[in-house]
């Protein structure tokens, strides 16, 4: 436990120390709510009040770039790097390593729908959500599914330097598509189809229906079970695949 | 006294190709052993299965009485690595390089002694991006020895060094023997191994070539090699009675010009055991 918290104070340094790293991570869903909603904010979108919206599809952005990509971004680096080599070599239990790597990407996640929910409360008067036991069990969900989605992609990429782009190239068209800065309901037939295969647009959903809709996670069973499945499914591969050692060992 | 490192017919291939076979050595408490080797004679994959990275097809190996194969937190505690390239976290300082990982074992040295035992006191609050590659790899150092381990692997630990650099590297280490520390040491600088082994390994094409104090390498090859300049061409005469054959040149010709007298060193005798296996 105390090794736990250790290696978790040592990862929120390391990931706040790393400007480049922290605005993409962390701010860019924020400068984006901000930007959108100065835009269309007052604008409906369906029933929706268009701030609302965003408020809800820049929690399901900022899941995907903290818990999916930031988190493949930091362990590639750190594994071509040779620094998950070196940690193995210590008696610090592997497990505990990856437990403090999870935990630190957790607390960024959190900070930032904390900063998005006070903002969009202060600027566009989005109100507090009421289901807020729901908003937190489900971004918990989702931070769980996108990590363990974010473990499984390490393994797919080579070196570092391609990281960011691979990465990158995967996460940004998802969350266009997956409805976090449109609704998906006004995509043509073809992109509706792909997003219904994006775990990110079941997030974004329940994200929206916690929020803007009132409902509790229990009450959108669906939902959460094909973000459990696609959770289930990058755990599977990551324990299979995740490699400490770099590629051109 | 005990053998820290006890390696018996170990063996290793990667698919097709066996890249160890059946090498058998160990290593004392408190001996700093070299391992030398052209690349691809199975250097790093020996270390790396005594580290307990890499699982080996054949052979019995035991590192501090245990099987790397079968490491625990308890064995990771008493034993340092410093892997081939740098490993470190580019925006922690040094201090806090070293105390993260001092976190990680039950009885570390104090963060300030081994920030001193690796010569890094100016840069102690240095981020370690802003380190030059020598100093980087003192710090490698530095993690491996934060747990006051008592065997230390050294991968290459001076390669990059300019030669300042590398005396003062040598100081620590041999600091760290004084200390009572096993090392085990791969190189490929001869005048290191020379200067800090107290036996050396040979490895080429998979095996043991030859296993000693460097001293009883260099005096497996008695010959001397005199050179001297005749009318502009450069004269060599190989012999084991140097002293014999300077008299009768000196007798015949006078004063040699441009004479040197020097015996095989560790570089070329390694060359002549490890030649053809590169």
């Amino acid at each position: 436990m105390r090794l736990f918290f250790h290696e978790l104070r040592a990862g929120q340094r390391l990931f706040w120390r790393n400007r480049e790293a922290a605005f993409f991570t962390f701010m860019l869903p924020v400068v984006f709510f901000l930007i959108f909603g100065s835009i269309y904010g007052s604008d409906r979108i369906g029933i929706y009040k268009g701030s609302a919206f965003l408020e809800a599809g820049m929690i399901g952005y900022g899941v995907a770039a903290t818990a999916f990509a930031g988190l493949a971004i930091t362990l590639v680096i750190r594994r071509e790097s040779g620094v998950l080599k070196r940690i193995r070599s210590t008696p610090l239990p592997p497990a505990t390593y990856v437990a403090a790597v999870l935990g630190s990407t957790l607390v960024v996640f959190a900070l930032q729908t904390a900063v998005l929910v006070v903002l969009g409360r202060v600027l566009f008067s989005v109100p507090f959500p009421a289901r807020w036991l729901s908003l937190v069990l489900t971004c918990l969900l989702g931070a769980a599914a996108f990590a363990a989605l974010g473990l499984a992609i390490t393994a797919a990429v080579h070196s570092a330097e391609g990281s960011s782009a691979v990465v990158n190239a995967i996460y940004l068209p998802m969350a266009i598509l997956s409805g976090t800065f449109f609704s998906p309901h006004r995509y043509p037939p073809f992109l509706r189809a792909i997003a219904a295969a994006l775990p990110l647009t079941y997030f974004t959903k329940l994200t929206r229906d916690v929020l803007l809709n009132g409902k509790q996670i229990w009450d959108e069973p669906g939902s959460v079970a094909v973000i459990a499945g696609w959770g289930l499914v990058g755990l599977i591969v990551a324990l299979r695949t995740f490699r400490w050692e770099p590629s051109q060992s | 006294m005990a053998a820290a490192i006890e390696v018996t017919g170990l063996r290793k291939s990667y698919g097709a190709a066996e890249v160890l076979r059946g090498i058998s050595f160990s290593i004392a408490e408190g001996e700093v052993f070299g391992l030398l080797g052209p690349n691809g004679a199975g250097k790093t994959t020996t270390v790396e299965i005594l580290e307990g990275y890499r699982s080996r097809d054949a052979g019995s190996v035991s590192v501090l009485g245990l099987d790397p194969d079968r490491a625990t937190s308890a064995w990771r505690e008493r034993v340092g690595v410093v892997l081939q390239s740098s490993s470190l976290y580019p925006n922690l300082s040094v201090r806090e390089s070293l105390a993260l990982f001092a976190g990680y074992y039950s009885a570390p040295r104090p963060v300030d002694d081994v920030v001193e035992i690796i010569g890094l006191g100016e840069k102690r609050d240095a981020r370690v991006r802003t380190l030059s590659g020598g100093q980087q790899r003192r710090l490698d150092l530095g993690l491996a020895l934060v747990g006051d381990p008592e065997l230390v692997f050294l991968d290459e630990p001076t390669t990059g060094f300019d030669p300042s650099a590398r005396r003062a590297a040598w100081e620590t280490i041999r600091g760290l023997r004084s200390l009572g520390k096993t090392i085990l040491l791969t190189t490929h600088y001869l005048d290191e191994a020379a200067q800090l082994a107290d036996r050396v390994a040979v490895l080429a094409g998979g095996e043991i070539v030859t296993v000693g104090a460097p001293a009883e390498l260099t005096s497996v090859r008695p010959e001397a090699q005199i050179r001297y300049r005749r009318a502009g061409e450069e004269v060599l005469i190989t012999t084991e009675e140097p002293a014999r054959v300077l008299h009768d040149l000196y007798e015949a010709e006078g004063e040699p010009e441009g004479l040197e007298v020097r015996r095989a060193t560790l570089e070329e005798i390694y060359l002549e055991l490890t030649e053809g296996e590169e």
